[in-house]
C-alpha cells in the first residue's frame, strides 16, 4: 500500500478548507517531492471550484490554474503530487465522476468528507494505471509529519 | 477530393511512411494534398516547417515580416549564420526547399492582421501557430474559428511549454483556456525572459506531429488536452480541457462574429504616447523624455536592473543593481532622489519600480520601452541585443 506523506499544516488546511466552503465542494492541489512509496506533500494550494453548476457534489480546477499552480509548484522546487477535495455531508470516498475527472495517473486523490460543516474522515487515493482505459482509484495510508509547513493561495 | 498520385521519387523517399499501416499509400497522398499553414518562421516555426517539409506535405504557407538576427540562431534552426539580415521568409525557403525540392511553398511577407489573417487562412487545411505574443496567438485563435480550422497551438517560454490542438471540430479553442491576455506587460516575452535553445525543437515537433496526426486522421490528438513541458525537470504532464459554453468566439453565443483588434485586445496601444501613463502606481516615461531631462541637468538616479553582461552589452550610464539583488541593496538607492529604472524592454523596471514604491521610495519612474526603447529613439548607434 502507497503511502501519502502529509504535513501536519497541510492535513490541517485541507480540513480547514472543506469547512470554509460547506456545503460546496472545496478542492486543491498538492505539492511535493516524490518519496519511495508515495508523494511527500508539503504545501497546499487553494483552487477555485469553477463547477458553479453542481459544487455541492462536483469540483473542478480551471485548466488556466492549474497551469499557474504547476509553474508556481516548480519555482519552489515542488511538483503537483496530488488534488485534495471535499465531499460534504457524504462519506470520504470516491465517486466514478471523481474517477472521470481524475486524470494525474501516479498523483494522489484526497477526498475529506465535512458533516454538517465539520471535516470528518479523510482519505487518500492513487490514481493507479497506465493509462485513462486502465485507471483506477488504490486506497493508501495517510500519514502525519508533525513539522513546519506553508500553505499558500493560488493567485 | 481526389487524392494526388506518388511518383516513383516519392515511393522512394517516403518510403519508411509507407509501410507503417497508419500512413501507407493513402496517408503519404493525404499528406501531399495537404496544404498547413505556418505562422512564424522562428523558434517553433522552425522545426515544424522543417518536419512537415520532410513528412511530404504538399503545401506549406509560411507568414513571417522579420529579418534573421544573431539572436536569434540559438533556436531557429531554419536561419544559419550567413542568413543574418536576411528575410527570414528567404532563408526559410532557401533550406526547405533544397530539403524537399517538392514542396509548394507560398510565402506570406506580412504581419498576420484582423484584415489579412481570414484571406491568408482561408487557402490552408491545418494552421500551426508559431506565434510569440499574445495579440497574435488570440487573432490566429478566432480566425481559425471562425474558419472551421483546427490550429496547432505551441509556445514557450523559459524552460516551459505547452501544445495543444485548438478548435478542431466540436473541441476548445484557446480562448476556451484563455478568456482574457494577460495584462500588458506582466508576462515577458522570450526577448524578455529568455528561453532555452532547444525548447521551441520539443515544442515545434510535437505541434509538426499533430499536424500530421490530423492530415492522417489518426491516432489520438492534443484536442482538448494541454501539454505541459517542464524541460528543466524533463516532465510533461496534461491538463484536461473542456470547452467553454460561453467562449466569446466558439461558444454557443458568441460575443463577436468577425475579427477584433487584438492590439486594443491585450491592451497594447499602438504608440508610447497613446499608453498609460502610469501603471500600478508607477509613472512610465518615454525615452525622449529621460533624454531630455537628462540632458537639462535634472537631478535623476538612472537604475539599471538588467543583469551585468547586459549592461557590457549596452548601457545609458545608470547605476547596475540586478533586479534581484534590489532588496538586499536598498541602501545604494538614495530615497530622496527622483529614481528613473531602466531594463532591456520595461517590464523588468516596472516590477522594480513597483517594489521600490512599497518599499517607501516616492519618486520612481519606469522608462517605458527600456533601452530598446532609447536605441530607437533617442540613441540609434546604441547596440540592441
Amino acid at each position: 500500500m502507497s503511502v501519502l506523506q502529509l504535513t501536519r499544516a497541510v492535513y490541517d488546511a485541507i480540513r480547514a478548507h472543506g469547512e470554509e466552503t460547506y456545503p460546496r465542494e472545496c478542492c486543491g492541489a498538492l505539492l511535493g517531492t516524490p518519496a519511495a512509496d508515495g508523494w511527500r506533500i508539503e504545501a497546499s494550494v487553494k483552487a477555485r471550484n469553477t463547477r458553479t453548476d453542481s459544487a455541492r457534489n462536483r469540483y473542478s480546477i480551471a485548466p488556466a490554474e492549474l497551469v499557474k499552480i504547476e509553474r508556481e509548484a516548480r519555482g519552489r522546487g515542488l511538483s503537483i503530487g496530488g488534488f485534495y477535495h471535499s465531499h460534504p455531508d457524504h462519506p470520504a470516498e470516491w465517486s466514478q465522476a471523481d474517477l472521470a475527472e481524475a486524470h494525474w495517473i501516479g498523483c494522489s486523490y484526497v477526498i475529506v468528507a465535512v458533516a454538517l460543516g465539520k471535516a470528518a474522515a479523510i482519505h487518500s487515493f492513487l490514481l493507479a494505471g497506465n493509462a485513462e482505459e486502465d485507471k483506477r482509484f488504490v486506497a493508501e495510508r495517510i500519514e502525519i509529519l508533525e513539522s513546519q509547513e506553508t500553505q499558500f493561495e493560488s493567485k | 477530393m481526389e487524392l494526388p498520385e506518388l511518383s516513383q521519387d516519392e515511393l522512394l523517399r517516403y518510403s519508411r511512411h509507407l509501410i507503417l499501416p497508419e500512413v501507407g499509400e493513402e496517408g503519404q497522398r493525404r499528406l501531399k494534398a495537404a496544404r498547413v499553414l505556418c505562422v512564424g518562421a522562428g523558434g517553433l516555426g522552425s522545426p515544424l516547417a522543417l518536419y512537415l517539409a520532410a513528412a511530404g506535405v504538399g503545401t506549406l504557407g509560411l507568414v513571417d515580416f522579420d529579418v534573421v538576427d544573431a539572436s536569434n540562431l540559438q533556436r531557429q534552426i531554419l536561419h544559419s549564420t550567413n542568413d543574418i539580415g536576411r528575410r527570414k521568409l528567404d532563408s526559410a525557403a532557401e533550406k526547405l526547399q533544397a530539403l524537399n525540392p517538392d514542396l509548394n511553398l507560398v510565402k506570406h511577407d506580412t504581419k498576420l492582421s484582423s484584415a489579412n489573417a481570414l484571406d491568408i487562412l482561408k487557402d490552408y487545411d491545418i494552421v500551426a501557430d508559431g506565434t510569440d505574443n499574445f495579440p497574435t496567438r488570440y487573432l490566429v485563435n478566432d480566425a481559425c474559428v471562425l474558419l472551421g480550422k483546427p490550429n496547432v497551438y505551441g509556445s514557450i517560454f523559459r524552460f516551459e511549454g505547452q501544445a495543444s490542438v485548438f478548435a478542431a471540430r466540436d473541441g476548445p479553442c484557446y480562448r476556451c483556456v484563455y478568456p482574457e491576455p494577460p495584462p500588458p506587460k506582466l508576462v515577458p516575452s522570450c526577448a524578455e525572459g529568455g528561453v532555452l535553445g532547444v525548447l521551441p525543437g520539443l515544442v515545434g515537433v510535437i505541434q509538426a506531429t499533430e499536424t500530421v496526426k490530423l492530415i492522417l486522421g489518426k491516432g489520438t490528438t492534443l484536442a482538448g488536452r494541454l501539454l505541459l513541458v517542464d524541460a528543466l525537470n524533463m516532465r510533461f504532464r496534461e491538463v484536461r480541457l473542456r470547452k467553454n459554453p460561453d467562449c466569446q468566439i466558439c461558444g454557443a453565443h458568441p460575443a463577436f462574429t468577425q475579427l477584433i483588434d487584438y492590439q486594443q485586445f491585450c491592451g497594447i496601444a499602438p504608440s508610447i504616447q497613446e499608453e498609460i501613463r502610469i501603471m500600478n502606481g508607477v509613472p512610465q516615461l518615454t525615452a525622449a523624455e529621460v533624454k531630455r531631462r537628462m540632458d537639462a541637468g535634472e537631478d535623476l538616479f538612472i537604475l539599471d536592473v538588467r543583469e551585468p553582461f547586459e549592461y557590457q552589452i549596452a548601457n545609458i550610464g545608470g547605476t547596475l543593481i540586478p533586479l534581484g539583488q534590489i532588496p538586499h541593496r536598498l541602501h545604494e538607492i538614495d530615497r530622496e532622489r527622483e529614481i528613473v529604472v531602466y531594463c532591456k524592454f520595461g517590464a523588468r523596471s516596472q516590477r522594480a519600480a513597483e517594489f521600490l514604491r512599497q518599499s517607501g521610495y516616492s519618486k520612481v519612474s519606469n522608462l517605458a520601452g527600456g533601452i530598446m526603447a532609447w536605441s530607437n529613439e533617442v540613441d540609434p548607434s546604441l547596440p540592441r541585443y
